[in-house]
């Protein structure tokens, strides 16, 4: 079977004077070479496509091609009612599927005025955090398989298992949970949750401190890391770096201590810094951060025992009436039926809200005109913005160090291209 | 007598030449390593210890089209990435098999718009659905054996190629 040679050429039949300005002028004159790595390569996340300039094995330079997982999500969601959009932002990060729900829920929620009862608030923190962990594991799987230590792989989706049998528990859905609704959780956390949160909270420790070990004992590893994909604090700033790419250069900023959001004010936990600003620090840094999560979600569990509270607001007019009351009112059968078809009109208004993703700072810009679908939804991507800085942070490194530095900044290409 | 039992058992191994080289065929079946979206993740759940798809002969994701049997379509094609997709497919050898997995490689799942290819169909032939957002890995085996009993009914002239 051939292919149609109209789009089979489509995407590699490049022009070698497009490069001009993006490569030296080396590249033109043969000196230094071209390649052409991804979309399809076992180390680049996904599909990411990077174009290099090589001079032997050191990259001159490195153009990051994004796009191939362009979705019109942003565009879709135009299309949705607010309620019925949150489906598409669990697909964005898919690594990150309850951040993503909880930024455009805390977007609306601003928007809107909406109270969120304190119950949902800690149930989305402790989600959150697991979430957290549960990217961070991916990350680090496939980060070590990138390196060399294949078995940091098998460990980690080992553990994610647990992880997403919880996520399954609250929400019925492993990955795509569409579990955090405006104004609060879909339904109550089921009882079983504490029993499973409760065993997490047992067992991880010790197996993060596994993985310390694999990874920072592992003299292939840390010859491989240290001194690698070097970015100073000013530059990692200049860049717009966030999240782990940009604690391992020491810059003391989350967001969940600098603007906190859905009552993280209220939990004690520590920001891990890296020193250096290279890949072994950032990798430290994450690992770091797993503790961290762990001590949140412990707090977390404390107070939801106490707190037996409503799990969503009782505003009717963006809450639908809870089940029991339909089979007893007809306003309310009526009320949900119109919340479901048409759905709710807010106030005219813009907001943007931003939170600790995994990989960064991730935020909503919402703008309605008041009608049931929003205007304008776009989504500040952490994997976009820490993408910029491949170029900087591989120059001058070999090649082979490349794969161990997109690792680093951890990306997630449908995150990048939406 | 011995002379008319050869040749009579003759169609039998024909028969069972055909059985054997598809029943090696789907044991060690080697997929590519092409991971597009969040299935992919699902997908190499599939291949982590608590799914094991090495129970099928199937662990090995070879990440070179050259080397594979098996494409599963694992998440969403975008327009740009379609024409990059039929030319893995292209450089795939006979016999090869598709396996779009996920509602997305399938219709287009929730994605009905511009940027999406509004099934994986559309750019190259699939054997296999698996429906779901994502499917669970339990749904993904469960494809992988559709495929083999797919496999196993195939005729000697077919090999060749399809
Ligand atoms: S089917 Fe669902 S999980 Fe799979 S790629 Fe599409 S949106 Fe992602």
């Amino acid at each position: 079977m051939t292919a149609d040679p109209q789009t089979h050429h489509a995407v590699w039949e490049g022009n070698i004077e497009e490069l001009k300005g993006l490569v030296s002028e080396k590249a033109f004159s043969g000196e230094s070479m071209i390649l052409n790595m991804g979309p399809q390569h076992p180390s680049t996340h996904g599909v990411l496509r990077v174009i290099l300039e090589l001079e032997g094995e050191e990259v001159l330079s490195c153009i990051p091609d994004v796009g191939f997982l362009h979705t019109g999500i942003e565009k879709n969601m135009e299309y949705k009612t607010y309620e019925k959009s949150i489906v598409m932002t669990d697909r964005m990060d898919y690594l990150n599927p309850m951040g993503n729900g909880l930024v455009y829920c805390l977007a609306m929620e601003k928007l809107f005025e909406l109270d969120v009862p304190m119950r949902a608030q800690i149930a989305r923190i402790v989600l959150a955090e697991l979430t957290r962990i549960n990217s961070h594991l991916v990350w680090m799987g496939i980060g070590g398989l990138d390196l060399g230590v294949t078995s940091t792989m098998t460990y980690a989706f080992r553990e994610r298992e647990v992880l997403l049998d919880i996520f399954e528990m609250v929400s019925g859905q492993r990955m795509m949970s569409t579990y955090f609704r405006p104004g609060g959780l879909w339904r109550d956390l089921p009882d079983e949750f504490e029993g499973a949160v409760q065993n997490v909270l047992d067992t991880f420790p010790a197996k993060i401190d596994d993985y310390d070990k694999i990874i920072t004992q592992n003299p292939v590893f840390v010859d491989r890391t240290q001194g690698i994909g070097f970015i100073s604090a000013e530059d990692a700033v200049a860049y717009g770096l966030t999240g782990a790419a940009l604690r391992g250069s020491g810059v003391n900023w989350d967001i969940r201590k600098a603007m906190p959001y859905s009552s993280y004010e209220q939990f004690e936990f520590d920001v891990p810094l890296g020193q250096h600003g290279d890949v072994y620090d950032r990798f430290i840094v994450r690992i770091a951060e797993m503790r961290q999560s762990l001590r949140i979600i412990e707090q977390g569990m404390k107070r939801l025992q106490k707190e037996k509270g409503p799990f969503r607001s009782d505003n009717r007019k963006y809450v639908p009436p809870p089940r029991a009351e339909l089979g007893r009112s007809m306003e309310a059968v009526i009320h949900h039926f119109k919340l479901w078809t048409e759905g709710f009109r807010p106030p005219k208004g813009e907001v943007y809200v931003s939170i600790e993703g995994p990989r960064g700072e991730l935020g909503c810009f919402l703008a309605s005109d008041g009608s049931p679908n929003p205007m304008r939804v776009h989504f500040r991507t952490p994997s976009f913005v820490n993408l910029s800085a491949l170029e900087k942070l591989s120059k001058n490194h070999m090649i082979a160090d490349l794969v161990g530095i997109i690792g680093s900044i951890d990306i997630v290409l449908g995150d990048c291209d939406r | 007598m011995g002379v008319s039992s050869k040749l009579g058992n003759l169609g039998v191994v024909t028969t069972k030449l055909e059985d054997a080289v598809n029943w090696g065929r789907t044991r060690a079946m080697w997929p590519m390593l092409f991971g597009l979206a969040c299935c992919a993740i699902e997908m190499m759940s599939t291949q982590a210890p608590y799914y094991d798809a090495s129970r099928f002969g199937m662990e090995l994701m070879r990440a070179s089209p050259r080397q594979a049997d098996l494409m599963i379509v694992a998440g969403r094609v975008s327009r740009k990435m379609a024409p990059v997709l039929r030319q893995l497919y292209d450089q795939m050898p006979e016999p090869k098999w598709v396996l779009a997995m996920g509602d997305c490689a399938s219709c287009g799942g929730v994605f009905n718009n511009y940027a999406i290819v509004q099934g994986v169909d559309e750019i190259v032939p699939v054997d296999v659905y698996v429906a779901g957002c994502p499917p669970r890995p339990e749904q993904l085996i469960h494809g992988f054996m559709t495929l083999h009993e797919k496999v196993k009914e195939m005729k000697w002239y077919e090999w060749a190629g399809k």
